[in-house]
């Protein structure tokens, strides 16, 4: 078969026509106009706003205590103890721990922590998920050993593989996100992997290898912009999933150090106590739960919209 | 068909074998020497030394996983640092809390949420349907460990039904045994309930778009019978498949809930293992949970052959 002449301009209209999972104006105004999109963004909208002006929302330094002001309820009043040995009268919306810690502060600076860590999960597992799925798909020669490798790394539950790893790297941002990240990347791959090989037998990826592209450009000129769409909803799942590991993580006492303001960390130190002072649980509980919904909810709407395939499967 | 479960058993031994590669890399992915951390911030080096010598550390790492491995297959997973006992022994002691947990919570989760999936596909985009599926998306997104939390404070605080924390053994009396567990398991199935419900759901409504549906309904099945007989049956394959699947966020659920319970099981022990860096036993349940995934999905693949009279092979 004579190799097609195309022209730059043909293949694009070509690209756009034949890939349906690619991101088009179209697609960009059914997600705008999807409540669910609407829904959950704008909770996470304004979880971020709470996360970036944590500092001006009332708060005091998290990690300041008080022998005087411990175990209040929510509402009450008491005086925190400042860096500078400044006491200065505050109240305590959320009530506070048993050290004397103001839970609202905590709980305000804790939405920068499950935020930063389910976006850095996310990009991580996902660069690295493309990069083996774009390779394992492409690559024939390496899909049967890298998938294989897949499968065994899948084979461990989750949650297993990110308590391990914490474990023996010791807890901080950087460690926590890499071994919430590992276990995703199985997931990722597959998905890439999926979509390369119905993708790579497209026309214009025809056309392309015709027209003698080198295979990097293939990969990631041709057949990565297609992948776009599932990959947001995939994305958006992980950071649902990295929110919850993450606070399972410092809830068991195997995550970031007790001293950093987490939801899971509060939610730790109020054990305890649980029988007396239940708020210390709960009150983190829910903005964690509300986080997740929100998340999952615009995953949904943006699996509804961007990626009418997979909304069939489940 | 002897021959295809056959192949099916052989194909799990790559994957068996990267778990067990994995789980040995898990221990020499530490920064840093191994045998200083295991022995701890205080040690000397002498101490050091002698543990890097006794682990076999000092050999090189192909050695060291080929004896590690001939270990492992002769059902040998070394010994606890903390428990100072076999790890075998450790699980064999903990199985019984986290097998009772993890059956009594299947159980519950498909007896509540098969039907459930069935009536929402049934009744496809009414207001049980989107309740359903409303409750589904909750499901997912509350954590574990904070219903327990809230179920504990309602039904075991405020209302008294049910103990807070703990579990007897079932040869300490069937009733208490079942007290204890009842909690913890209704904890667990949420998610389980959640996602088996959203699959049943969506192969049932793709079993009711069949001919033979309209067929049975043409001629007058009861609707109960086309529903039950006809398309869940039809619909069977892919919820005995999540349940395969759903089988590692039950892991993971376990590891949770036993903690907030106190249950003294597998999960519980994986955390205690891990807060007292006691390597042998972390590598052992690890494996031992692998294994079990991994068998579950195995007898899942084989269930297909019975499920479904199509499939032969």
């Amino acid at each position: 078969m004579p190799a097609p002449q195309l022209n730059a301009n043909e293949m694009e209209t070509l690209s756009v026509e034949s890939a349906d999972v690619r991101i088009t104006e179209s697609a960009w105004q059914r997600v705008k106009k999807s409540w669910s999109v609407r829904m959950g963004g704008a909770a996470l909208l304004l979880l971020l706003l709470i996360a970036v002006s944590a500092p001006w929302l009332g708060t005091v330094d998290p990690t300041l205590f008080d022998a005087a002001s411990r175990d209040l309820v929510p509402g009450g009043r008491g005086e925190i103890t400042t860096l500078d040995g400044e006491i200065i009268k505050h109240k305590f919306w959320f009530g506070s721990d048993s050290f004397g810690r103001d839970i609202y502060s905590r709980v305000m600076y804790g939405t920068r922590v499950s935020l930063a860590v389910a976006v850095l999960a996310a990009l991580l597992s996902l660069a690295f998920g493309i990069v083996c799925g774009l390779s394992a798909g492409y690559l024939r020669w390496l899909d049967g050993i890298l998938m294989r490798f897949m499968d065994g790394l899948m084979a461990i539950p989750a949650i297993l593989i990110a308590i391990a790893l914490v474990a023996m790297w010791r807890g901080s941002l950087t460690t926590v996100v890499i071994a919430i990240a590992i276990p995703e990347i199985p997931r990722v791959t597959r998905l890439v992997r999926s979509l390369v090989l119905s993708i790579r037998e497209e026309p214009y990826v025809e056309a392309a290898v015709a027209l003698g592209t080198p295979t990097w450009k293939i990969m990631f000129w041709h057949i990565l912009p297609n992948t776009i769409a599932p990959l947001v909803v995939q994305g958006t799942y992980i950071c649902a999933a990295a929110i919850l590991v993450e606070a399972i993580l410092s809830f068991l006492g195997v995550g970031l150090p007790p001293s950093i303001p987490t939801w899971g960390n509060i939610m730790a130190e109020g054990r305890s106590q649980f029988n007396e002072y239940p708020h210390n649980i709960f009150i983190p509980g829910v903005f964690l739960a509300i986080t997740v919904l929100a998340v999952n909810i615009l995953g949904d709407g943006l699996r509804d919209t961007l990626d009418p395939k997979m909304a069939k499967r489940v | 068909m002897l021959n295809f479960i056959a192949r099916r058993i052989l194909a799990t031994v790559p994957v068996l074998g990267i778990v067990a590669v994995l789980v040995f890399l898990l221990l020499r992915l530490t920064p840093g020497d191994p045998a200083a951390i295991l022995a701890g911030d205080a040690a000397s080096s002498e101490q050091i030394a002698r543990i890097r010598v006794s682990l076999g550390l000092d050999q090189p790492i192909l050695v060291q996983f080929g004896i590690w491995l001939g270990h492992v297959l002769t059902g040998d997973l070394g010994e606890s640092f903390f428990y100072k006992v076999q790890v075998t022994e450790l699980i064999a002691q903990r199985l019984e809390p986290t097998l009772s947990l993890a059956v009594l919570t299947i159980v519950f989760a498909v007896t509540v949420a098969v039907p459930l999936g069935v009536i929402a596909a049934w009744r496809f985009g009414g207001w049980f349907d989107r309740a359903l599926m409303g409750f589904s998306v909750m499901g997912f997104s509350v954590p574990v460990f904070v219903l327990a939390y809230i179920l504990i404070w309602i039904v075991s605080l405020k209302l008294g039904w049910l103990p807070v924390q703990g579990y007897k053994r079932i040869a300490d009396g069937f009733g208490p045994y079942l007290q204890h567990l009842i909690l913890p398991s209704i904890t667990l199935s949420v998610i389980f309930i959640a996602l088996i419900a959203r699959v049943t759901r969506a192969s049932v409504l793709e079993a009711l778009g069949e001919d033979y549906i309209r067929t049975a309904r043409a001629k007058g099945l009861r609707e109960s019978k086309v529903l039950i007989r006809h398309a869940l049956a039809n619909a069977a394959v892919p919820i005995v498949t999540v349940i395969g699947i759903g089988i590692a966020l039950l892991i993971g659920g376990v590891v949770v809930t036993e903690s907030v319970y106190a249950i003294p099981g597998l999960g519980r022990l994986t955390v205690d293992a891990v807060l007292a860096r006691d390597f042998p036993t972390i590598q052992g349940v690890i494996l031992f949970f692998s294994l079990v995934y991994v068998g579950v999905n195995l007898a899942v693949d084989l269930s297909y052959v019975f499920l479904d009279p199509r499939i032969r092979y």
